[in-house]
């Protein structure tokens, strides 16, 4: 897709997960998931709790339970094969090549083990070093993330260090072996404003000085009109509008998109300003096969987003440069940008 | 939206010097108290009868707490809570009890605050049933009717249970038990913290519509400035234990006073991605020290941008009144609104404070270890 950055680092083709519980019926939790990310470049996952932007990102790493779960399609990275790749093989990868930060820390760290070794165990696993090089490594990485006086704080257990400070140890973790791809999950949601302020500035950072390529997850649509340079917005496991972000929030194509910008507050919108919320939930979705997901609660609805009166599954198809779009009556403007904002234009 | 009260008419809530300290426990054999977390250490506040007022501030600063011992729910350390003119302190029984349902509150978890056992009708019947209001068993049933259709659930509701219903729904429910003694005062607690955006917008209206059209007062907690300045007519900023600043809303965005308030309003992202790529962002040296033992002083000088060399660390600034409206504690506002003092980055602050760069020290880990002790920190989800 986007060439101009190099070759891809990520390249995600037609990915499914079903999760299959004796007993139950299945459910489709990804359905047809495709992007890719360039060195250097910010994509963002974008959605409503429980679209199935964790689980993309669990299959991509092969985090995925390997029981009661079907994966399929294909995941490349730096042009290796992932699904279906032995346990030992991904093992490696991970850590090496690529690296999640969850947005929990305290539950991917270990509560017994000090920061410190838990950060030179990944230096020792994953590069070739001395006990002594990975100690003085970790504490560069500390230092590197912003953690104050890390030599005292590689002593210290989770617990001892604060919900901002645990959460760059994890970025410590994550980027110990220079990971080309890192992906980020809600990293910043379970954080304080300020704090998450100093996060995404390192993350940031990151990109710039490494040329890692993120994935960032998230559900905040502030923090991707900061961060992100391509958005994926994802609806009831597919992705239904792909833009650049200026384009996504200037002109919203899906009516779902532009729903969720509607619905959200601004700081910089006066008192009164109204928002324009989307009606019912996300559990009115029906199945991409009888429709469009999203039909239930869409305004421009017609009869042929069913499935039954148009004969086939709503596509994603291009809708303009680097731009795709899974709508069949989707938001129109005047012509091309015209600085309508994305609340006007999808009244 | 809601008609600003004229300054003149009595407040329907009014608090004075409110503490809540909260004792930490040691000990194997007896509890020896070793500290106390000062979650609330004397704040003043007054809502004006049929508008909202809007608490901020970072997790753990005391909102909650705050909320909570207004209602009587957490016993004050010290200070007073007046409710249409009464102390509620002073109160006792009967009395007590019918202060207590003229204030209701909403929180942010509906499915935590509900009895999943009960369904619809019995959970909206109870408070009713307790009180002896609704008029026997027709009336309760025609109010519940009402109930539902002012918060835009279907009578089907009235026989399902909580966990059957989506978040927003729950919320509903939640808004719709607490609306149902008619009370004049609703302290929401993160009411939509827990939904989905789009849903968000839905019970951000509805709480509106109800304002309107039962005259309610309505004090909003929220650690989402965009919603509370959706919502607020006046807004507090707290900052561990104390309000910082306290401003109408707009004024308050459109020119923070106080230089915690700056650095919150300037960390909030915008889902513009041309706002955000000129906007100036105030990073913070560090996180918020321990309410077990506050910095001295202005409690904000160990991050604070503008500190001075003077009176920042050794005297306590009081909230005062910068123009009509406006409260705002901290020495230097003046200087500082009008550009005379000029802010440190986040990289000086924390040099300065003897921490190494960008700086995310919590406080020395000792008082840390004793607050965990008693109360894990909060982290939000
Ligand atoms: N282990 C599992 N077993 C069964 N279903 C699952 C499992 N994990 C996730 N799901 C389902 O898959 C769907 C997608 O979940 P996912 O966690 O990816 O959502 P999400 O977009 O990350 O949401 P959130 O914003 O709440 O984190 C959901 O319907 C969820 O219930
Ligand atoms: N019952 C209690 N016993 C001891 N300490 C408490 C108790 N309740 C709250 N605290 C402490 O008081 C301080 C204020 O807590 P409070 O819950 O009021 O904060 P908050 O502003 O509501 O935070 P959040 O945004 O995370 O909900 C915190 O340090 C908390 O740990
Ligand atoms: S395909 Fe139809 S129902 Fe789906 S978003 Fe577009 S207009 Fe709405
Ligand atoms: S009193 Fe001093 S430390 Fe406190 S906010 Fe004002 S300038 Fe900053
Ligand atoms: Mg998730
Ligand atoms: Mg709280």
């Amino acid at each position: 897709m986007t060439s101009v950055l190099g070759a891809p680092v990520l390249e995600v083709d037609d990915l499914s997960v079903t999760f299959q519980r004796k007993g139950e019926k299945p459910t489709r939790a990804v359905d047809g998931v495709s992007f890719s990310v360039a060195p250097g470049e910010t994509v963002g996952l974008v959605g409503e709790s429980g679209c199935g932007k964790s689980v993309t990102s669990l299959a991509i790493m092969g985090l995925l339970p390997s029981r009661g779960v079907k994966v399929g399609g294909s995941v490349r990275l730096e042009g290796q094969e992932l699904i279906g790749a032995g346990s030992r093989k991904l093992r490696s990868l991970r850590g090496a090549h690529m690296a999640m930060v969850f947005q929990d820390p305290l539950s991917s760290l270990n509560p017994t083990v000090q920061i410190g070794t838990q950060v030179t165990e990944v230096l020792l696993e994953h590069r070739d070093m001395s006990k002594a090089e990975a100690a003085a490594e970790a504490v560069a990485l500390l230092d590197r993330v912003g953690i104050p006086d890390p030599r005292r704080r590689l002593k210290e257990y989770p617990h001892q260090l604060s919900g901002g400070m645990r959460q760059r140890a994890l970025i410590a973790m994550a980027l110990a072996c220079s990971p080309r791809l890192l992906i980020a999950d809600e990293p910043t949601t379970a954080l304080d404003v300020t704090i998450q302020a100093q996060i995404l500035e390192l993350l940031k950072e990151l990109v710039v000085d490494t040329g890692t390529a993120l994935v960032m997850i998230t559900h905040d649509l502030g923090v991707v009109a900061g961060l992100c340079d391509r958005v994926h917005v994802m609806y009831s496991g597919k992705i239904i509008e792909t833009a650049d972000r200026h384009e996504l929030f200037a002109q919203p194509r899906q009516p779902y998109t532009g729903g969720l910008l509607a619905s959200v507050p601004r700081l910089d919108a006066g008192r009164g300003t109204p928002i324009t919320p989307i009606r019912g939930s996300a559990r009115d979705a029906i199945p991409w096969a009888e429709g469009c997901a999203f039909a239930p609660r869409c305004d421009n609805a017609q009869d042929d987003c069913l499935t039954e009166v148009s004969g086939s599954v709503v596509p994603l198809e291009p809708d303009g440069p680097g731009r795709e779009l899974r709508c069949r009556h989707p938001l129109q403007y005047p012509t091309a940008p015209s600085g309508a904002t994305a609340l006007g234009a999808a009244r | 939206m809601t008609a600003a009260p004229s300054a003149s008419e009595e407040p329907l809530l009014r608090v004075r010097g409110l503490k809540v300290h909260f004792p930490i426990k040691r000990g194997v054999l007896f509890d020896r108290t070793v500290g106390h977390v000062q979650a609330v250490d004397g704040v003043d506040l007054s809502i004006a009868r049929g508008s909202t007022y809007g608490l901020v501030g970072e997790s753990g600063c005391g909102k909650s707490t705050l909320g909570r011992a207004i209602l009587r729910l957490e016993e004050p350390t010290a200070g007073e809570v007046i409710f249409d003119g009464t102390d509620v302190a002073s109160l006792k029984g009967e009395p007590l009890r019918s202060m207590r349902r003229r204030m209701q509150m909403v929180f942010q978890d509906p499915l935590g605050s509900l009895d999943p056992r009960q369904n619809v009708e019995s959970l909206l019947s109870e408070p009713l049933r307790a009180h002896g209001l609704g008029g026997g068993t027709k009336g309760i049933a025609e109010k519940i009717r009402g109930l539902l259709d002012a918060v835009g659930l279907p009578s089907a509701a009235l026989r399902r249970y909580p966990h059957e219903f989506s978040g927003g729904q729950r919320q509903r429910i939640g808004i719709a038990r607490a609306i149902a003694l008619e009370p004049d005062l609703l302290i929401a607690d993160e009411p939509v913290s827990a939904l989905d955006v789009s849903v968000q917008a839905q019970v951000l209206n509805l709480l509106e519509e109800l304002q309107e059209r039962l005259g309610l007062t309505y004090l909003v907690i929220a650690h989402d400035l965009a919603v509370v300045r959706h919502i607020s007519d006046v807004v507090g900023v707290m900052y561990l234990g104390s309000l910082v600043e306290q401003a109408p809303a707009d004024d308050l965005y459109e020119q923070p006073l106080h230089p915690y308030t700056r650095a919150l309003m300037s960390a909030v992202p915008v889902p513009d991605p041309v706002v955000e790529e000129s906007r100036e962002r105030i990073l913070l040296a560090g996180d918020l020290p321990s309410p077990a033992n506050p910095p001295s002083g202005c409690r904000f000088h160990t991050r604070c941008p503008w500190r001075q060399e003077t009176r920042c660390d050794d005297e306590v600034p009081v909230l005062r009144e910068l123009a009509p409206g406006r409260l705002v504690s901290c020495h230097w506002a003046e200087e500082i609104r009008d550009g005379v003092l000029q802010p440190k980055s986040a990289e000086e602050v924390a040099a300065l404070m003897g921490v190494s760069v960008r700086a995310t020290g919590a406080g020395p880990i000792e008082t840390d270890a004793l607050v965990q002790g008693v109360d894990e920190p909060v982290e939000r989800r």
